[in-house]
């Protein structure tokens, strides 16, 4: 039987100490938000100890918190704006935590790369690198993936626009590909909506 | 003497065999590769941003334009994730429903992929023999949701409507009488007989696949020792599904971490040994067998437990079309709920499932809006991908096919 998230929380505890930042337990899952200095000792705790052994690296993504709560929410907001959050499994063990490292210098973001401890994250983190422009200190070949050769920003922060800054046509005169500034209006068709709490509540 | 030099040889993106659009840069020496270099995201959408413009369940129909081989196990994942941060009950019925349908799309995925896979390598005749096999799978999706590939049919609380009583029948246009009764017949009751007719069926033209494949002297020329993963190594290098099984670790998360109706369920976890192409192909051959144990076992129960599909949330499931036109209160929650959409509580969630391909999860943050704040897509192909490099030096040109074909490569999840 795998562990209860709590329990899995404090052996994560007992065994990562002072490397632990903060440790949330909510859905039965576990998150631990690890300094990015600290975040290789503490990778290398979660691969290699004996009560933890996560062995597989799941998921590495990025994520801007630049509009979280749209400033109604006071979580994340005296935090830095990007993270780069981790998933890892346990196959050994059976279990699962989910590490949060925030990068400190939101105009030069750099979080350590571990992909000398799980070799898996290489591509996950360009694709961070791509999508986010978070920096992976040490990463062999941090080059673009998902997006186009040439491609200039970062599209997934939340102050790229979703209709992206240029738009790609066939130019007849010139009898060639060429980008021009985007032409669409930007429109929203539902609008995002965050309501107080207990809305609508008690009818049924 | 003349001097030697590796040269570079590009593969795709326009390749038959590159499954869509990959392009590898290949660094060979003769005929061997020394290095490859997979060019991804020609077919990138930007799916998780655009979910984030999308309510809850306007962004669940991209889903099925993910891994459009798998597209129900796809929404699978999306519609656990969110109902695990609304903490919302879904009815059994419904569960068991998703459940058939997950195993339906794990044999329309192994289907497609045993008839590329052995198409790349040489074998023609897999590919009609098993596209024979998806036609009956996709009226199948055809009659559930009315549509053949995007489905859209999960929704979160439940699916979208109960299973049909009546299937769509042959008509006399194009062919003559006794040909349109000799197609039908099948197709006299309802949607759940039709797929008991189907699931069996199925484990005789699983034996037709093995007889042509599992002894064939030149499948197993070309399959054999190809591309081996040792299991420490398919740990490290984020395997998981039939990757990570061939390599002989039994880690099934229908097993391992039960979601839905899975622990009720009674199926084995096939597992290989030697962690090569061919042991990867006989566990997937496997494990369409044992999906349709898991069909049959939902068809049985399906047929004797009626009851509702939706959630009775009404801030999550739609109310009744009687209710809505006699009662103001339903009215409104249909009104705000096709136009505001559902708001999910503030919180992280990751939902992962057995993919046909692999861990399919989808992590999901809401800060309390109508709409998700940030939502990523683990899409198994992805980390699969990425071990091309180590899977194919040393190989040959013509091995790099099998090896894509074993990963079971489909660009729609990779690039997202």
């Amino acid at each position: 039987m795998p562990l209860t998230a709590e329990a899995l929380a404090e052996r994560l505890q007992d065994t990562l100490g002072d490397l632990i930042v903060d440790t949330t337990v909510a859905l039965g899952e576990v998150t631990i938000e690890v300094a990015a200095e600290n975040l290789l000792a503490a990778a290398l705790q979660l691969r290699d100890a004996t009560a933890l052994r996560f062995d597989t690296l799941i998921d590495l993504c990025g994520i801007d918190y630049l509009t979280y709560g749209d400033g109604q929410s006071t979580r994340f907001t005296d935090k830095p704006r990007l993270a780069s959050v981790i998933h890892l499994l346990s196959v050994r063990r059976n279990h699962r935590v989910r590490v949060r490292t925030f990068a400190t210098d939101a105009s030069m973001p750099v979080v350590p790369s571990v992909h000398t401890i799980w070799p898996a994250a290489n591509w996950f983190e360009r694709e961070c690198f791509d999508l986010y422009g978070i920096i992976f200190d040490g990463h062999p070949d941090l080059r673009r993936i998902l997006s186009d050769y040439g491609f200039i920003g970062h599209p997934f922060r939340k102050d790229f626009p979703i209709s992206g800054h240029v738009e790609m046509r066939y130019d007849p005169e010139q009898r060639r590909v060429i980008y021009q500034p985007v032409t669409i209006p930007p429109r929203e068709v539902t609008p995002r909506v965050t309501r107080e709490e207990g809305y609508g509540a008690g009818h049924v | 003497m003349s001097e030697i030099r590796n040269y570079t040889l590009n593969f795709g993106p326009q390749h038959p065999a590159a499954h869509g659009v990959l392009r590898m840069v290949l660094e060979m020496d003769g005929e061997l590769i020394e290095r490859v270099d997979p060019h991804i995201g020609l077919l990138h959408r930007a799916t998780e941003k655009l979910a984030e413009h999308k309510t809850f369940v306007q962004a669940m129909p991209y889903m099925d334009r993910l891994d459009y081989v798998s597209m129900m196990c796809n929404e699978h994942a999306y519609v656990l994730a969110v109902e695990k941060l609304l903490g919302v009950d879904v009815p059994l019925r419904a569960q068991y429903i998703r459940v058939m349908f997950d195993e339906i799309t794990r044999i329309l995925n192994h289907l497609l992929w045993i008839g590329a896979h052995a198409l790349d390598v040489g074998a023609m005749t897999m590919f009609l023999y098993a596209f024979r096999e998806r036609e009956d799978l996709m009226d199948i999706y055809e009659a559930a949701t009315g549509a053949r590939l995007h489905a859209a049919y999960y929704r979160p609380g439940g699916v979208y409507r109960d299973l049909p009583d009546s299937m769509a029948q042959y008509d006399t246009v194009n062919r003559s009488a006794a040909d349109a009764k000799r197609l039908n017949a099948n197709r006299q009751g309802s949607l759940l007989d039709f797929i008991d007719d189907f699931a069996r069926r199925f484990p005789a033209c699983c034996d037709d696949y093995e007889t042509l494949l599992t002894d064939n002297r030149i499948w197993k020329q070309r399959l054999v020792g190809i591309g081996v993963v040792t299991p420490e190594r398919a740990k490290a290098l984020g395997f998981s599904g039939p990757m990570l099984r061939g390599s002989g670790i039994a880690w099934d998360l229908r097993k391992q971490q039960p979601y839905e109706v899975y622990d009720r369920m009674d199926f084995e976890i096939p597992v290989g040994r030697t962690g090569d192409s061919y042991d990867r192909y006989l566990v997937r051959m496997e494990e369409m067998r044992q999906s349709n144990r898991i069909i049959q076992q939902c068809v049985a129960w399906l047929r004797v437990n009626p009851g509702p599909v939706m959630t009775s949330n009404a801030k999550v499931g739609p109310p009744s079309r009687e209710a809505m036109k006699s009662n103001m209160e339903a009215m409104i929650h249909h009104f705000k709920l096709f136009t505001e959409g559902m708001h999910v509580p503030a919180g992280e969630a990751y939902a992962a499932i057995e993919h046909p391909k692999g861990e399919f999860g989808i992590y999901m943050v809401s800060d309390g809006a109508n709409k998700p704040y940030r939502m990523k897509i683990r899409a198994p192909g992805f980390a699969h991908l990425q071990a091309m490099n180590e899977m194919a030096t040393g190989h040959m040109l013509a091995d790099a096919v099998a090896i894509i074909g074993t990963m079971d490569i489909v660009f729609g999840e990779i690039d997202r």
